[in-house]
C-alpha cells in the first residue's frame, strides 16, 4: 500500500530530532506517535494500538533507546519485539483427539473464506499425516454453498457430507458424525454458513452444533482486510464459543493485515494457519514474526 | 436524550469514532478540525445543536468532494441493453448483488440477464443460476473454468438479440495486486465494449463495510483497471460502518450507489448520504426517530438527495 513503514518513518522523524543532537525522553514520546499512526494505518484497533503503544512506552523510554546511537532502530526493534509477543511465539499445532475423528469446526463473518479453508485444511492433512477427512457440508442457507463445498471435495477427492439445504445444521452434523465413525474417517471437517456475530438466532446454531460434537478446534476464519470492526468480530464470536484457533485469510493481498493483532489481543486464541491464496494448497502455518513485520511495513 | 457539553473532550471521541469507524487516521484528524472549526464558527454549545452542525457540514463535505458526480444509475436511452459490470476482491458480495438488483429491475418489469462471469470459484456459477431461480432471471454460463470472457460475449449477444433491458455480469473476485487477473478484467470490459460502445453503462466496484485502509488500494486499482463509476458498500448490517468510502471519496471522487444490507433479495437500497453519516457517529450524536428506511420506488434513480430532520 501507500503506507510507508515504520523503519522509513521513524527515520524521517528522528532526522529532524537529529539537529538537536541526543534523543531526550519527550523525542521518544514523539517517535511514539508514529508508532501508533503506523499501527492505525495497518488497521489495528483502536483501543488494541492504545494499550500496545503504553506497553511499549515503557520499554521505549529506558536505556537501551536513549543511549543508543541508532534510536529509531532501537524504537523499531522494540516494537517488532513486543508485537511478535502479543502474537505468540511460535506457530501452534492443531488441536488432535485422543481418538478419531478429530473434529474442526469453520465459523466466521460472511466471505471471509471458511469454506475455501476447510477445503484447503483437508488437502493440508492429507499431504502432511495421509489423513481420511470428511467434510460436512452444514451452510444451508448461502446459495450453493453445498455445491461449492462438494465441488471442492471432488478436486480433493474427499468425501462431503451433505443432505442438501432443507434440514437443521445441527441434525446435518449429527448424521454427519455418523457417517464419519463407520467409514472411521480421522478427521471431520465442518464447513458452517456465514454470519453476523450480533445475529442472535444463527449464532445459537452454531452454540448448538458445539454442544451437539464438542470439536477439537472451532477456528474463526477472519478476512485480513478487516478494519476496526475485527475485534467485535471476534468478541462476539468468542463470547458464544469456545474458539480454539484463527485462520487469517487473503494474505496474498496487499493488506497490512493490522487485523492479526486486534483478534489475539481481544481473544488470546492463537492464530494457526493464514490464506495465501484461492487455490487448495494455499495454506500456510502462521508465523508472528512475518506478521509483525508486515503490520509495520518491514 | 441527555447531552453533555461540547468541549475538548466530545472532539476527542468523535475523531476516536471517526477512526473507529475506518476514515483512517488522516481524514479522522481532517474531519474532527474542520468540525471544531464549524462548531465554533456557529458559536454552538450544546451537543444537541452541535450533532445538527455535524451531520450538515459532513454532508456538505461528502457533497462538495463529490459535486462533479452523480449518485444515480445510468441506463441507455437508446433501446440497447443496459449494462453493469461487477468487480471486487473475493468475497466482498458481488454475486449477492446482483441478484439483489436482479430481483429490483425484475419486480420493476425489466426484461433482466445475468452472465456468470466467474468460471472459476467452485460453485459460482451455481450460486448463480440460484439466484436466477429465485427472482426468475436467466443465466448465461459456461463450463466451470471456461473463459470469462467469451461467457460475457454470449450473454451481450444474448441481451443484443433478444432485447434484454439490462445485463448483469458477474465477474470472479480477485486481489487488486494480482496483475493477470486484473488484466483479465480489462478485457472483459473490452469485450463488453467492442460489441457495445456505450456499455457498460455502470461499472461497481462492490466493496465490503467492514474492510480497513486496504479499501484505498481496492479503490484506486480497480479504478484504472476498470473505470469504476460507483461503489456497492455491502455487509452494512454488521457492525462495521464502512466509513472508508469518505476517504475513497476524498481522494478518487467514487461515489457510493448502492448499500448492501442483508443477504435477501430485498437487502439493498439506495445510498443515502445523511443516513450513512448518521451511521457513523451512531452512539455519540443524536439520530432522529424517523430516518428514511429508502424502500424506494423510483427504480432508475438514486435517492441520494433525500434530507432528514
Ligand atoms: N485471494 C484469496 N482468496 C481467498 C482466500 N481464501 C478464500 N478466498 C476467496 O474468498 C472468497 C470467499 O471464500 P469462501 O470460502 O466462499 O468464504 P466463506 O467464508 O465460506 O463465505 P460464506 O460461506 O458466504 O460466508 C472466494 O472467492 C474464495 O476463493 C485466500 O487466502 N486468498
Ligand atoms: N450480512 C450480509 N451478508 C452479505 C451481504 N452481501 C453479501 N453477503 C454475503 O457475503 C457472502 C459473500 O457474498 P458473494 O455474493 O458470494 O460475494 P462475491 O463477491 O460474489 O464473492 P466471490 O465471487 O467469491 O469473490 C455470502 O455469504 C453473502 O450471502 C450483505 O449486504 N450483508
Ligand atoms: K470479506
Ligand atoms: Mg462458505
Ligand atoms: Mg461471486
Amino acid at each position: 500500500m501507500a503506507f510507508e513503514g515504520l523503519t522509513e518513518r521513524l527515520q524521517n522523524a528522528i532526522g529532524k530530532l537529529r539537529k538537536k543532537g541526543k534523543v531526550t525522553e519527550s523525542d521518544v514520546r514523539e517517535m511514539m506517535r508514529e508508532v501508533r499512526l503506523a499501527l492505525l494505518e495497518a488497521d489495528v484497533n483502536f483501543t488494541v494500538v492504545k494499550d500496545f503503544v503504553k506497553q511499549v512506552r515503557e520499554r521505549a523510554v529506558g536505556a537501551e533507546v536513549l543511549e543508543s546511537l541508532t534510536p529509531a532502530q532501537q524504537i523499531v526493534k522494540i516494537v517488532n519485539d513486543e508485537l511478535t509477543k502479543t502474537m505468540g511465539e511460535a506457530a501452534v499445532p492443531l488441536n488432535k483427539a485422543p481418538h478419531i475423528p478429530t473434529i474442526i469446526m469453520m465459523v466466521g463473518l460472511q466471505g471471509a473464506g471458511k469454506t475455501t479453508t476447510a477445503g484447503k485444511l483437508a488437502n493440508y492433512l492429507i499431504k502432511n499425516e495421509k489423513a481420511r477427512p470428511l467434510l460436512i457440508a452444514a451452510d444451508v442457507y448461502r446459495p450453493a454453498a453445498v455445491d461449492q463445498l462438494k465441488t471442492i471435495g471432488q478436486q480433493l477427492n474427499v468425501p462431503v457430507f451433505d443432505m442438501g439445504t432443507d434440514h437443521d445444521p445441527v441434525e446435518i452434523v449429527k448424521q454427519g458424525m455418523i457417517q464419519a465413525d463407520l467409514q472411521k474417517n480421522d478427521y471431520v471437517i465442518i464447513d458452517t454458513a456465514g454470519r453476523l456475530q450480533i445475529d442472535e438466532k444463527l449464532m445459537t446454531e452454531l452454540a448448538d452444533i458445539e454442544a451437539e460434537v464438542q470439536p477439537n478446534e472451532i477456528l474463526l476464519t477472519v478476512d485480513a482486510m478487516t478494519g476496526q470492526a475485527a475485534t467485535e468480530v471476534a468478541k462476539g464470536f468468542n463470547e458464544r464459543l469456545n474458539i480454539t484457533g484463527v485462520v487469517l485469510t487473503k494474505l496474498d493481498g496487499d493488506t497490512r493485515g493490522g487485523a492479526a493483532l486486534s483478534i489475539r489481543a481481544v481473544t488470546g486464541k492463537p492464530i494457526k494457519f493464514t490464506g495465501q491464496g484461492e487455490k487448495l494448497d494455499q495454506l500456510d502455518v502462521f508465523y508472528p514474526d512475518r506478521m509483525a513485520n508486515r503490520i509495520l511495513g518491514m | 436524550a441527555n447531552f453533555r457539553t461540547v468541549d475538548e473532550g466530545f472532539f476527542d471521541d468523535l475523531e476516536e469514532m471517526l477512526i473507529e469507524s475506518d476514515v483512517g487516521y488522516e481524514t479522522a484528524l481532517r474531519i474532527s478540525d474542520e468540525l471544531r472549526e464549524e462548531v465554533k464558527l456557529k458559536n454552538v454549545k450544546r451537543s444537541d445543536e452541535v450533532s445538527q452542525v455535524i451531520v450538515e457540514k459532513l454532508v456538505d463535505l461528502y457533497g462538495e468532494a463529490g459535486q462533479d458526480e452523480d449518485n444515480a444509475l445510468h441506463f441507455t436511452d437508446n433501446g440497447q441493453p443496459t449494462v453493469f459490470l461487477f468487480v471486487g476482491v473475493n468475497g466482498a458480495g458481488k454475486t449477492t448483488t446482483i441478484g439483489k438488483l436482479a430481483h429490483r429491475y425484475r419486480q420493476a418489469g425489466k426484461k433482466v440477464l445475468l452472465a456468470a462471469g466467474d468460471t472459476f470459484r467452485a460453485g459460482a456459477i451455481e450460486q448463480l443460476q440460484e439466484w436466477g431461480r429465485r427472482v426468475d432471471v436467466p443465466v448465461v454460463a459456461s463450463q466451470p473454468g471456461g473463459d470469462p470472457a467469451a461467457v460475457v460475449f454470449d450473454a451481450v449477444k444474448t441481451a443484443q438479440q433478444e432485447h434484454y433491458d439490462i445485463l448483469l455480469v458477474d465477474t470472479a473476485g480477485r486481489l487488486q495486486n494480482k496483475v493477470n487477473l486484473m488484466n483479465e478484467l480489462e478485457k472483459i470490459k473490452r469485450v463488453i465494449k467492442r460489441e457495445l460502445p456505450n456499455a457498460p453503462q455502470e461499472v461497481l466496484l462492490v466493496l465490503d463495510a467492514s474492510t480497513g485502509q486496504n479499501a484505498l488500494s481496492q479503490a484506486k486499482q480497480f479504478n484504472e483497471t476498470t473505470q469504476v463509476s460507483g461503489i456497492v458498500l455491502t455487509k452494512l448490517d454488521g457492525t462495521a460502518r464502512g466509513g472508508i468510502v469518505l476517504a475513497i471519496r476524498n481522494e478518487l471522487h467514487i461515489p457510493v450507489k448502492l448499500v448492501g444490507l442483508g443477504e435477501k433479495m430485498d437487502d439493498l437500497q439506495d445510498f443515502n448520504p445523511t443516513q450513512f453519516i448518521y451511521g457513523l457517529f451512531k452512539g455519540l450524536i443524536d439520530i432522529p426517530e424517523t430516518t428514511d428506511d429508502g424502500t424506494n420506488t423510483s427504480e432508475f434513480k438514486s435517492d441520494s438527495e433525500n434530507t432528514q430532520d
